[in-house]
């Protein structure tokens, strides 16, 4: 390959006439197509205020779910909850990943000492995929402190959290092995062809892609997992949703509940924009390889 | 020449960020042309039939095709498309269609050829090809010189007034790159406009009806075969070729 010769070039280059008025048309098509879409998206948003607010209810609806007093009174009762949620899938996110790549690696083991293991992994996804997260929740955060076992822990708190973890490992574990074996196996043979062991390729070849592939599937599962810590409410943890139920049942009034649903699209919005970046950069990235 | 060319470029510049790889780029396609770009890797060859097919916006010039100037934003690019067919060095066929509905995929999508229609029309031109008994296999049970005929096909079926191949043979063992390139040779002879990115020095001094050498993005000497294979002007020419016939 001979010398690079369009790095030296010397004379300043100046866009022609034409170009200029190219780029004022893909400026003023760009503008127009912006906005296209800011309107249509004004125009959408007005016609439902429009409807909902026409609706012969509204009034009513209003006054039980959207009042300002009420949302006022209950913000710091659920603010107080809502950091347990907070907690809690910071906490159980780390063991969602690493026991769902831990499944994910003793299903793709091949040796036959560890069939017992992949025969288990197999098993574990299988069952607690199947399982309502709900009913993992109260079995687990009801049952477990109800055997009143010696040294056994009784807070419902942490059996909410090992249902959580055990429910999501077994999606994580799927999105994990979905992750490796869409790895070419061609990069399996260039690792072991390198002398590496099977183990070590997955270590340092395999798993590393893997990962970087399903970052933006874990990122939907995490958002998932941020609203579904909701569900520990159900076995008298004091979270958000708990906090929301307790005023509504002595106000007669359900706007904790907006309030709480609030709290968590404040959350999840901004991980979702994170989940639609990295998506497009991962994209364009593999888009230019194709070139 | 009688009419407006088929295609022509003017002062074609594309650039990635501070890199530039096309730089004032002209080139002139009359009908039933067969113009070999060669070069060196990098030279700037299949970015110039990227923007050509209007897959890369270009940074300044004027692309016209049959007179009209298709380099402009308000331009409808799938008309400009449908009257130009690619061909690229990896195939790119659909590994979820068979042969025969990749060849009929744009027919019957985007020129509303009945199915029927459509199929015989792609059974005759696979059987050109000598594809016929192809037709129902996925491209992946083709070999990769299959493949590239199938492509070939492919950009075929939809009747383009002007072909580009990048590189086609490049991904392609030795003795498969035979079998595509006597196809080529086949559509040069039946007059069909062809723009081509080649490491076939060989083919170029046989088929081709002009040679450009580009070097750094720009087209540094361009005639007739005979001449620039064998009495290059410039020095650069003389080094590549050089190199690659050894």
């Amino acid at each position: 390959m001979g010398p690079d010769r369009s790095v030296e070039r010397a004379a300043p280059w100046q866009p022609s006439d034409r170009e200029l008025a190219r780029r004022a048309v893909r400026r003023r098509l760009r503008l127009r197509s912006m906005a296209i879409s800011t309107g249509l998206v004004a125009l959408v948003v007005v016609v439902v205020v429009l409807v909902v607010g026409s609706s012969p209810g509204w009034p009513r609806v209003r006054e039980t779910f959207f009042s300002w007093e009420h949302a006022k009174a209950s913000f710091p009762l659920i603010l107080d909850g809502f950091w347990l949620n907070v907690k809690l899938f910071m906490i159980c996110e780390v063991f969602i990943l690493l026991l769902g790549l831990a499944v994910a690696l003793a299903r793709t083991a091949r040796s036959p000492w560890l069939a017992p293991v992949r025969v288990a992994a197999v098993v574990y996804t299988d069952l607690f995929r199947g399982i309502p997260t709900i009913l993992l929740i109260l079995l687990l955060g009801f049952g477990v402190p109800a055997l009143r076992l010696q040294g056994l822990p009784t807070d419902p708190f942490l059996w909410a959290g090992v249902a959580l973890v055990l429910s999501y490992g077994a999606y994580v574990a799927e999105v994990y092995r979905a992750g490796i074996e869409s790895i070419h196996p061609s990069q399996v043979s260039s690792a072991v062809a390198l002398g590496l062991s099977r183990p070590q390729a997955l270590r340092f070849v395999v798993v590393p892609q893997a990962v970087r592939r399903v970052v933006p599937p874990l990122l939907n599962d995490f958002v998932s997992l941020q609203k579904d810590t909701a569900l520990v409410s159900t076995v008298a943890v004091f979270d958000a949703v708990f906090q929301a139920r307790d005023y509504t049942a002595f106000n007669f009034n359900y706007t904790p509940y907006v309030v709480v649903a609030c709290f968590f699209v404040v959350l999840t919005v901004p991980l979702a924009r994170l989940t639609d970046w990295m998506q497009r950069r991962w994209a364009e990235r593999e888009r230019a390889g194709a070139l | 020449m009688s009419g407006p060319p088929l295609l022509k470029v003017t002062g074609l510049r594309k650039a990635y960020g501070e890199r530039v790889v096309l730089d004032d780029v002209d080139l002139t396609v009359d009908p039933h042309d067969v113009i070999c770009l060669i070069g060196s890797s990098g030279s700037g060859k299949s970015t110039l039939l990227r923007c050509l097919d209007l897959l890369e916006e270009i940074d300044d010039g004027v692309i016209e095709l049959e007179g009209r100037e298709i380099s402009d934003p308000r331009i409808d690019q799938r008309a400009v498309r449908q009257r130009m067919g690619m061909v690229f060095q990896a195939y790119n066929l659909f590994p979820h269609l068979s042969v025969l509905d990749n060849v009929t995929l744009a027919p019957r999508r985007v020129h509303g050829v009945p199915r029927a229609d459509a199929e015989e029309q792609a059974r005759e031109l696979l059987g050109r090809f000598g594809l016929a008994d192809q037709a129902e296999k996925h491209p992946d049970r083709l070999s990769g010189g299959q493949q590239q005929r199938a492509a070939l096909v492919r950009a075929l079926a939809t009747k383009p007034a002007l072909l580009l191949l990048d590189e086609i043979t490049a991904a392609l063992d030795p003795e498969l790159v035979g079998e595509v390139l006597t196809i080529v040779r086949d559509l040069a002879a039946s007059g069909t406009t062809m723009l081509l990115a080649t490491h076939e020095m060989e083919f170029a001094r046989d088929v081709a009806t002009r040679v450009c050498f580009l070097d750094g993005g720009r087209i540094l000497e361009s005639g007739p075969p005979a001449q620039v294979f064998t009495e290059p002007r410039e020095e650069r020419t003389r080094q590549f070729l050089r190199r690659i016939l050894g």
